[in-house]
C-alpha cells in the first residue's frame, strides 16, 4: 500500500510546472536545456506509476524511451549550444539576434 | 499510514525543495548539483514503484552521463551567472492567469477522477521479466531508438567539430 495515485500525479505536475518556469524564465541557454530534463524526469515519474497502478509493463518500457530520447536530446542540444557559443561568445538567448536588421 | 506512504512523502518533499533551489540558483555548478540530488530521489521513488531496472538506469543515464555532460560545458564555455528574467508586470498578467487556470483545472481532473482514490499496491517488475517483455514485443521500437541514437551521435559530431575556413565572410566564426 503506497499511496493515491492522485498524489503521484501531483508531483509529477508540479516538477513538470517547474521546469516549464526553469525553461521560461532562466536567461541562459544551459538553464533551459535543465528546464526540459526536468520535464521529462516528470513524465516519467508519471508513466512508472501508472504501470504500477494498472499493473502493465507498458509504462515502464515507454520511460526506457524516454531515457533515450533525453540522452540524445541533450547531446544534441549540447553540441548546439556550443556551436552558438562560438559564433557569439555568449550563452544568452537574446545575443542571438544575427538575422535581426 | 505505511511506511512506503512516509517513504513516498519524504522523498516527494526532498524532490521538490532540490528541483525548486536547482531552477533558482544563479551559479550553474550549484544548479546542477541540487539536480543530481533531486534525480537520485526519483530513483528512488522509481524503485518504490516497483521499477529497479529504471532505477539503476536514472542513476546511470540521468544523474551520471546527461548531468556530467552538462558540467563539462560548463567548464569548457565561460559562463557569467545568469539571472531571472524578471517580466513588467503586463507580460506576467496573461501567463499567470492562464496557469492558474490551468492549475485549477487539473487539480480538479486529478481529484475528481473516481479510479484516483485507489491505494497503490506494491509490486515488483524483475529486470528479467521487464527485459524479455521489452525485447518480445517492443523490439523494433529498441532498434528504432538505437538508430535516433546513433543519429544524435553523428548530429553532435557534426555541429562540435572545428570551423573550417570556406571563404573569406566567414572570418568572424574564428573565436
Amino acid at each position: 500500500m503506497i499511496v493515491p495515485y492522485s498524489h503521484i500525479l501531483m508531483l509529477a505536475g508540479i516538477l513538470f510546472a517547474m521546469g516549464v518556469f526553469c525553461a521560461v524564465a532562466r536567461r541562459n541557454l544551459i538553464m533551459m536545456l535543465i528546464g526540459v530534463e526536468i520535464m521529462l524526469n516528470a513524465a516519467g515519474l508519471a508513466f512508472v506509476a501508472a504501470a504500477l497502478r494498472w499493473q502493465q509493463l507498458e509504462g515502464q518500457v515507454f520511460v526506457l524511451f524516454i531515457f533515450a530520447i533525453a540522452a540524445a536530446e541533450v547531446s544534441v542540444g549540447l553540441a548546439l549550444i556550443v556551436y552558438a557559443y562560438r559564433r557569439t561568445g555568449s550563452l544568452d538567448p537574446e545575443r542571438y539576434n544575427i538575422l535581426k536588421w | 499510514m505505511t511506511v512506503y506512504a512516509a517513504i513516498f512523502y519524504i522523498l516527494a518533499g526532498v524532490i521538490l525543495v532540490a528541483t525548486g533551489l536547482a531552477i533558482t540558483r544563479r551559479n550553474l555548478v550549484h544548479s546542477i548539483v541540487y539536480l543530481v540530488i533531486s534525480f537520485f530521489g526519483s530513483a528512488m521513488l522509481y524503485y518504490l514503484f516497483g521499477a529497479p531496472l529504471l532505477a539503476a538506469l536514472e542513476i546511470i543515464i540521468y544523474a551520471g552521463a546527461i548531468m556530467v555532460l552538462f558540467l563539462f560545458i560548463i567548464m569548457m564555455l565561460r559562463v557569467e551567472p545568469s539571472a531571472l528574467r524578471k517580466p513588467t508586470f503586463r507580460q506576467w498578467l496573461p501567463a499567470g492567469v492562464l496557469s492558474l487556470i490551468y492549475i485549477a483545472v487539473a487539480i480538479l481532473v486529478v481529484t475528481t477522477d473516481p479510479g484516483s482514490q485507489t491505494i497503490l499496491e506494491t509490486a515488483l517488475a524483475r529486470p528479467r521479466v521487464f527485459g524479455r517483455f521489452l525485447f518480445q514485443r517492443y523490439w523494433l521500437s529498441v532498434e528504432i531508438v538505437s538508430f535516433l541514437l546513433l543519429i544524435a551521435l553523428i548530429g553532435a559530431l557534426y555541429l562540435g567539430r572545428a570551423f573550417v575556413k570556406e571563404g573569406g565572410d566567414r572570418k568572424e566564426d574564428q573565436p
